[in-house]
């Protein structure tokens, strides 16, 4: 079953054509790679689908509906999880905290009448859950850092596990690799898999460590310059010759 | 056509005084990267000093231009750069625009310890016989004011060159951007910001000396303010950042403000209440329409990061005994006060306490605002004057029942504060204040001199509330009330902050758009925030209001409302602790500590001189340099200095415990390593 389906997708910066024309499309539990060199419109292409940059044409739909006039807080909350590239933490907070307003978010819309009469303080299940993730994401060491003591590749990681405790149908997640060293990378590598086979996940994944995209996608998608220039099984793209053309280099 | 004509040319001069503000306001932003609404109370320090020595010394005009506006001006850029400014360059640009509000607050109290008040209406021009009349072509124009539209045109182009062909220009800019950036290219940023500031501030000293021509020859700091406050709309339209378009708006404004004056009606409501609010409406309207402001990023330091977090507030690093010790200890204490004040404290000992409960009600709302949304909101003090002239009104002309009405004024003020929010929401951090700041301006001058919102001039009064059997007229009842609500305001701050609309702020502010992605609405958690605070703000304006009898306008101006964001900001406006502690201060200061307890301290430790009653502008001095920490400490300053002494204690008990068990490390989560 189709989950996302993006056609047409196009977007434009004062003159640069940033996405032309991208058409993609995940299945529910599907892991799928959107790969290209630097500047080929991939995270536009994840900010066009969460709203936070509206596109100058083409039509998105998510789980059979259409997005175009829906804010990024109730696409959120219909099912679609993020990472940044640069990371976005919410400084001051602590991992646990992290995950927990996330749990709380998920939940609903904070009610101001609930917070005055007092039901707004944690309850043991919405604890337990976060304690969970932070043991699936083995963040259970650092849960109670600030969040401004960690490291690049841990500060990762607490997006992935906010993005994951608002339960969504896909993970958008752009370049979760940079900045984690190789066994850390590893360690990803299993989460993401975990992820998607427990939770029955849909992950779209940005990246451009090669072997890891290969280890977990079934499908790639390659942009270049903002437009699709291949699609398909990723045996088959990758090796096609444009695509090594355009993002391996000519070497291999 | 004389009508046409004369509005062009007086509105031409009158606009170039809102193109110099608006420039030295660009100016300043570009340069320094403060939005420096202290701009007019700086220039009102060079004119006043001005104006003493001219007019009441004798002092030739030369000399005393040369002493006030060559010397003092750049003086004062170089104390505010080397004292403040130098240490906020990359901190976030509000604090920068809460620090400069300190300054707007201190300053006229520094210049009004030594300026002569009498002297405040009986300045002269600039030039030697400033009321010589020219005739150019049509235009009919005096000394006066061509020595303004001269003035202007020279500043606003050496700035321009400034910008565009002075390798300084660049560095300036380059400091504003990111000193540390700066620094790593060789760029001497301690040298370049000073010269920033020397530069701003000598546009505000030009201005200084120019104003009075068209304040009636007055030197007061509030028209100074009120001018710079008109001039904003001009740096707005600007973008803050254009020379040129800050000049042409600034004329623009100066040319379309006579032309209304010339041809609206004078009989007329638009005569007596629409006019004078002209310029807060027109602020107003730019920044709820105009496009290029939505979402406007502010300036934030890339390299910001460098610096250490800042630190847990204390109750959150104090282990739970010590938690529960300073509790008990705080309620000995208030219960102690309170018993004195009901059983043996005289009037004025019970006035005073039932106005600090009243006042910790409205503080409460500006650590809603401020303290959890992480917004500035300088209208404050007109929503509760919202709240306060709905309880008046609906209570002397419907006759219902006072606590009623009180909650309708609370929730008039909640619903006004939510609808005003919306269009300033698109807004980010200071075009958001300066939104709260027109709103609250344009409100006062235009919608507060209908007698149907504060009951004319002489209102009627209104009566005490009545519940039941209890009546409220009695001082000690009604403090009961106040003490009542006070608490049960707290308990809704804290719950709201410990709970899901506190924790979804928190991460908003953190990261908006981390924010949205995980499913919460920016837009709806500020939207409710601005309605509470709103509301709570307009609660005290109505008991205060049923207190006093009447609605008092003078309570609830718009400076009024400034002032108290600067005391609730210095003394700690994340905590009901910081909006006690404000209230006490803002009662007690003028009250009691500079008239009685000061002098008689000062007279009593040292046999030497006498001092009598100090004047009030020390208050503001105090706390206006206060606020001036806001940057360093945003927690407050009481907040901050409570954390040392806090954790000694902490640590001693830890000793204690540690001797006879096993030491515990994970409960005593002192400050991040
Ligand atoms: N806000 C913006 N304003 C102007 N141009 C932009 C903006 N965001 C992206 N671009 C441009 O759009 C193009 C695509 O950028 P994008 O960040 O989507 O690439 P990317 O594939 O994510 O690259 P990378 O691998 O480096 O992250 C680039 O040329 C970039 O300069
Ligand atoms: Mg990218």
């Amino acid at each position: 079953m189709t989950l996302l389906d993006a056609r047409g997708v196009t977007k434009s910066f004062a003159g640069i054509t940033a996405l032309d024309g991208v058409a993609l499309d995940v299945d529910a539990g599907e892991m799928v790679g959107l790969i290209g060199p630097n500047g080929a419109g991939k995270t536009t292409f994840f900010n066009c689908l969460l709203g936070m940059l509206r596109p100058d044409g083409g039509t998105i739909s998510f789980d059979g509906k259409d997005l175009t006039r829906v804010p990024t807080h109730r696409r959120a909350r219909l099912g679609i999880g993020r990472t940044f590239q640069r990371i976005e933490l919410f400084a001051g907070m602590t991992p646990r905290e992290h995950l927990f307003v996330a749990e709380r978010a998920r939940r609903g819309d904070g009610r101001l009448w609930k917070d005055l009469l007092g039901l707004g303080r944690p309850k043991p299940d919405e604890l337990a859950r976060v304690e969970e993730t932070l043991e699936l994401l083995s963040l259970t060491a650092d849960a109670d850092r600030p969040i401004e003591a960690l490291s690049l590749g841990r500060g990762r990681v607490v997006e992935i596990g906010r993005a994951l405790m608002t339960n969504p149908k896909l993970l958008l997640l752009d370049e979760p690799s940079s900045g984690l060293d190789h066994n850390e990378t590893a360690e990803l590598s299993q989460i993401l898999q975990h992820v998607n086979g427990e939770r029955h996940c849909a992950i779209l994944l940005v990246e451009h460590d090669v072997p890891m995209v290969r280890a977990l996608v079934t499908r790639v998608f390659v942009l270049d310059f903002g437009r699709l220039i291949a699609s398909g099984s990723t045996n088959d793209v990758f090796a096609d010759a444009a695509v090594r053309k355009a993002y391996i280099g000519d070497v291999v | 056509m004389d009508n046409f004509f004369g509005g062009l040319t007086d509105g031409v001069a009158y606009g170039a005084v809102y193109a110099l503000l608006a420039i030295g306001l660009v100016l300043a932003y570009k340069t320094s990267g403060v939005f420096n609404i202290a701009f007019g109370v700086q220039a009102y320090a060079s004119g006043a000093l001005y104006y003493t020595l001219h007019t009441s010394h004798d002092v030739a005009i030369i000399p005393a231009f040369i002493v006030s506006v060559v010397l003092l001006a750049p003086l004062i850029g170089v104390i505010l750069d080397r004292l403040l400014f130098r240490f906020l360059r990359s901190a976030p640009e509000m604090s920068r625009l809460v620090v400069a509000l300190g300054l707007l607050v201190a300053i006229p109290g520094i210049v009004q310890l030594k300026f002569d008040q009498t002297l405040a209406i009986s300045s002269q021009g600039i030039v030697p016989h400033g009321d010589t009349v020219y005739n150019i072509g049509p235009a009919v124009l005096n000394r006066d004011q061509l020595a303004i539209i001269v003035t202007t045109a020279i500043v606003a182009l050496a700035v321009i060159v400034l910008f565009r062909y002075t390798a300084v220009g660049l560095r300036m800019r380059a400091v504003v951007e990111s000193s540390r950036m700066a620094e790593l290219n060789g760029v001497n940023s301690d040298r370049v910001s000073m010269l920033s500031w020397v530069l701003t501030s000598f546009v505000a000293g030009l201005a200084g000396v120019l104003l009075p021509q068209i304040t009636g020859n007055q030197v007061v700091d509030v028209y100074y303010t009120t001018l710079v406050t008109a001039a904003i709309v001009a740096a707005v339209l600007a973008s803050l950042t254009s020379v040129p378009l800050a000049l042409a708006a600034g004329i623009g404004l100066g040319v379309l403000q006579e032309w209304l004056n010339r041809f609206l009606p004078t009989n007329s409501v638009v005569a007596s209440n629409i006019r004078p609010g002209l310029p807060f409406i027109a602020l107003f309207l730019v920044l709820a329409l105009d496009p290029r402001l939505r979402h406007r990023r502010g300036t934030t330091d890339p390299l910001a990061n460098v610096d250490p977090p800042p630190p847990a507030p204390v109750a959150g690093t104090r282990s739970s005994e010590l938690t529960w010790g300073t509790r008990i200890f705080w309620c000995v204490i208030g219960a102690i006060y309170l018993y004195y004040v009901f059983f043996h404290g005289n009037d004025s000992v019970l006035d005073d306490a039932i106005r600090i409960a009243i006042y910790a009600i409205i503080f409460c709302s500006i650590v809603v605002a401020t303290g959890l949304a992480g917004q500035v909101s300088f209208a404050q003090a007109t929503f509760a004057g919202i709240g306060g002239a709905v309880s008046a009104q609906l209570a002397t002309q419907q006759g219902m029942s006072v606590i009623l009405t009180i909650l309708i004024g609370a929730l008039v003020a909640g619903v006004v504060g939510m609808v005003v929010s919306i269009p300033a929401l698109r807004l980010g951090g200071i075009f958001l204040t300066l939104f709260t700041f027109a709103f609250a301006l344009a409100f006062e001058n235009v919608f507060l001199k209908f007698g149907w919102i504060t009951g004319g001039i002489f209102p009627e009064a209104e009566p005490r509330p009545q519940l039941g059997s209890v009546d409220f007229a009695n001082n000690k009842s009604f403090l009961a009330l106040c003490l009542v609500v006070l608490v049960l305001v707290s308990a809704g701050v804290v719950l709201v902050r410990g709970g899901t609309t506190g924790r979804f702020l928190d991460a908003v502010r953190g990261s908006q758009v981390a924010a949205a992605s995980i499913g919460i609405s920016a837009t709806r958690a500020r939207i409710v925030t601005f309605g509470l605070s709103a509301a709570i703000a307009g609660l005290g304006g109505g008991l205060l209001t049923s207190y006093e009898g009447h609605y008092t306008p003078t309570n609830w101006a718009t400076f009024v409302g400034l002032f108290w964001v600067v005391i609730v900001v210095t003394l700690g406006p994340r905590t009901i602790e910081g909006a006690l502690q404000a209230a006490f201060g803002f009662i007690l200061f003028a009250k009691r500590v500079l008239p009685v307890w000061l002098p008689w301290l000062i007279n009593h430790i040292q046999p030497f001189g006498h001092v009598g009653t100090l004047p009030a502008a020390v208050q503001y001095i105090f706390f206006g340099l206060g606020a001036v920490t806001y940057a360093k400490h945003p927690e407050g300053i009481l907040e901050a200095n409570k954390r040392k002494p806090m954790q000694k204690i902490q640590a001693l008990i830890d000793r204690r415990r540690s001797s006879g068990e096993p030491p515990e490390t994970a409960t005593s989560g002192a400050a991040p390593a």
